[in-house]
């Protein structure tokens, strides 16, 4: 233990938010991703100054620091590397100012996405992004990771609502990125720091735009015997003009093991389902529901169920959303991708998806943000299992080249991260790589805010000139 | 021309400009005299409306990008004015009237393939409207008036045309409006009349108009291009003169020039340009 760095950081905090016990240490070295790493500090700060503290003993110390969140990232996004200082936004917990009239809040960063949401009911409003983790992730996560959510086909993901940002900069200065105006003037900064995984400073205060609740809303489940009309149905939903608020997928395991675990009345012996919520005004939710049965009708869904009422709703959102605690009645273990292909090649790559997991004789599920292509193929197993390991990381290896090469992309809503760090050129070439380090060096020359994150090693490509004296920039 | 040949014609050395439509050629101020212009390939390239995405060269206009995608029921929420294009609007950055309901001009970039400083090709952003993967450059290339990078070639995001699209006017309270109407495409005031674009299935559309006391008109008011401020949503309660105001948005348009602002973080601001363009010659004399 580095007692001198403890001891600065404890004087600049308090003694309990500063922690190095070993089960702590165990706790933060991981986020919700199959990565470890080591901690050699955590702490727990409860205002920006105290952010700013930290990050100047950090550095006064010679370490670099990692910004978390609620850690439900899955990418090793937050997973301490370089024996850093971890520092921990979950306290900075309180909603600090909500404008009913201009429809925005400022939060803190550990605001948890599903409490904004409570915070703002009585108003009509509602914060739009909502990630299945939405009871435990945390607005400054959502923003590190540019989060999405069901719901962010219709409203866009997080950067679409978020409005500016106090950031704790790594020189331990703070900036406010973007503003409350309509266009702030200047680069958007905040677009740049929003995604950017903790890699250009900690976020102390977000402005958030508030989304006022639909007048109407319709869920509908609509139950297939194949994948393939699953998914045929979702482009001819989009092909019919329709961008529901939502439209989720979740194949024939997934859907048996959601069914077992929350009783909502999910077909056990359907091939996949789809959950579709269509919600705006009176007229025109009815008529997208009503086309949206049609076309599904007419791409062979044996079933199409309407939500009677709140509760059902409720039910069948819950069963979507508790996917991933109902897995844990199969297998101890899984493991979560998340890629993003064209929405006109999910047939295929889902195709391909099964096969690789065949192949490499393991058991995969898919419950998946279908609208927007946003695949999350989960492969489920027992760690005890000699060699699965090795099986499970090649069939990921295979699951996301095959969807770079449908022309997609290597992440939805967690990030880069660890994990796939150096699957990056697969998406861009050298002098793209090398344009985002330049960017993330703006914010961060040293490289101590979450150092080997997102961009692989070399991706810089040499040293930059000075601007010269006098140009106009 | 292909995006070899505009790299080439940008190359590597002396000060240069990528020329779009010239609509709002003076926004951020006159390039510096003896800057050579070059201009982007143009035409559309990829379109599947099933992607909802299009994609294009940064110089084919908005207008031929909306007749495209317009034919498949979708459209393209960028302002259009004649012979705007779509790499110049994307570069202004400026979103349109419509920005309450279909949000602001940034959201509309998914993709770019851009000249650096170096004369080098650059892909920023993916294909896909989900996508975190690596930092989100086009954010920053949206609104830099081409101090960072010229757009060669851009994949835009598409939406879903409405069925019925509508501008109402009335005198009543636009602030009131925006509480009580659902998602209103546009609200316009100019202190006096309030406009109102409502879009969706008929019968809503009717039923928010009668809600809302407005008869039809035939399209939004004359919206002065001399000026425009940049305010928060509350402040337009205080304007006065001749304006004419986004209700919920916060832009006011003028008849008369204003200065532009300061930048909130001037350090990272010259940061970002040292960085991407170390030698000043991206659009030299404009400032994003």
């Amino acid at each position: 233990m580095d007692t001198a760095l403890v001891g600065d950081l404890r004087a600049a905090l308090a003694p309990d938010r500063v922690r190095v016990g070993a089960l702590e240490l165990d706790l933060y070295a991981r986020d919700a991703g199959a990565i470890s790493g080591h901690a050699e500090v955590v702490c727990f700060p409860l205002t920006a100054e105290e952010v700013q503290a930290a990050v100047r003993v950090a550095r006064a110390h010679g370490r670099p620091f990692v910004p978390r969140g609620s850690g439900t990232g899955l990418a090793g996004g937050a997973v301490p590397v370089g024996d850093p200082v971890v520092i921990v936004t979950t306290k900075m917990t309180r909603v600090l100012s909500i404008d009913e009239d201009e429809r925005m809040a400022w939060v803190e960063p550990g605001v948890l996405n599903l409490d904004l949401t409570r915070a703002v009911a009585h108003l009509g409003l509602h914060y739009a992004p909502d990630p299945s983790s939405q009871q435990s992730c945390s607005v400054g996560g959502n923003v590190a990771t540019n989060s999405g959510g069901p719901h962010c086909l219709l409203y866009g993901v997080t950067s679409a609502h978020v409005l500016a940002i106090e950031v704790c900069l790594p020189d331990g200065s703070l900036a406010l990125l973007g503003g409350l105006d309509a266009e702030p003037f200047g680069y958007d900064l905040r677009g740049a720091f929003v995604g950017s995984e903790g890699t250009m400073g900690i976020a102390t205060r977000i402005a958030v735009r508030l989304t006022p609740d639909p007048p109407a809303v319709r869920t509908l489940l609509l139950d297939f015997t194949s994948v393939e009309d699953a998914a045929a149905t979702v482009s001819a939903i989009i092909a019919a003009g329709h961008v529901p608020a939502a439209l989720e997928m979740m194949d024939a395991e997934i859907t048996r093991a959601v069914e077992d675990f929350v009783h909502a009345g999910f077909p056990r012996d359907a091939a996949a389902v789809l959950l579709v919520e269509v919600d705006g005004l009176p007229a025109g939710t009815d008529a997208a529901a009503q086309e949206v049965g049609e076309i599904g009708r007419a791409h062979g869904a044996r079933t199409v169920r309407v939500a009677a009422d709140e509760a059902e709703r409720a039910l069948l959102w819950k069963g979507r959303k508790s996917a991933f605690g109902a897995i844990a009645r199969i297998a101890p273990n899984y493991y979560l991708h998340d890629a993003v292909v064209p929405r006109t090649r999910l047939v295929e790559v889902m195709r391909a998806v099964y096969e690789i997991a065949a192949r490499h004789e393991l058991m995969m599920m898919n419950v998946f943000h279908a609208g927007d292509g946003n695949l999350h193929p989960l492969i489920v197993f027992d760690r005890r299992t000699p060699g699965v390991m090795e099986r499970v990381m090649a069939a990921g290896d295979a699951i996301i080249t095959a969807c770079v090469e449908a022309g997609g992309v290597l992440s939805g809503e967690h990030g880069i991260g660890l994990e796939k760090r150096d699957l990056m050129p697969l998406l861009f070439s050298a002098a793209d790589l090398d344009a985002q380090a330049r960017l993330r060096d703006v914010f961060d020359p040293d490289g101590v805010s979450n150092p080997t994150k997102v961009l692989p090693a070399g991706s810089r490509c040499g040293d930059l000139q000075r601007v010269p004296e006098g140009v106009w920039i | 021309m292909d995006l070899t040949a505009f790299a080439e014609a940008v190359g590597t050395e002396g000060p240069v400009t990528a020329v779009g439509g010239r609509t709002q050629w003076d926004v951020g101020g006159a390039v510096a005299p003896g800057t050579r212009e070059v201009r982007a390939p143009e035409g559309i390239l990829e379109y599947e409306p099933g992607e909802m995405t299009v994609r294009c060269g940064a110089a084919t206009t908005v207008r031929e990008v909306d007749e495209v995608v317009g034919a498949h029921g979708q459209l393209v929420a960028l302002p259009d004015e004649a012979g705007a294009t779509v790499g110049g609007v994307l570069a202004v950055g400026r979103s349109g009237v419509r920005r309450l309901g279909y949000g602001p001009a940034r959201d509309v970039l998914l993709e770019a393939r851009y000249v650096s400083a170096e004369g080098t090709l650059v892909k920023a952003g993916g294909p896909t409207v989900k996508n975190v993967s690596g930092f989100d450059l086009c954010r920053l290339l949206v609104g830099s008036l081409g101090t960072i990078g010229l757009l060669g070639e851009v994949r835009l995001r598409c939406r879903p045309r409405p069925a019925r699209s509508q501008w109402f006017a009335g005198e009543v309270d636009p602030f009131a409006l925006h509480r009580e109407l659902y998602r209103p495409t546009s609200i316009l005031w100019d202190g006096s009349t309030t406009w109102v674009l409502l879009e969706g299935h008929p019968v809503d559309v009717d039923d928010q108009a009668r809600l809302a006391r407005l008869a039809p008109v035939d399209g939004p008011p004359a919206v002065p291009a001399e000026g425009r401020r940049s305010l928060r949503p509350s402040e337009l309660r205080a304007l006065t003169g001749a304006f004419v105001a986004e209700i919920g948005v916060g832009i006011v348009h003028l008849p008369h020039p204003v200065d532009p602002p300061a930048p909130a973080a001037p350090d990272l601001h010259r940061r970002i340009k040292a960085a991407f363009d170390p030698t000043g010659r991206l659009n030299p004399g404009r400032q994003a």
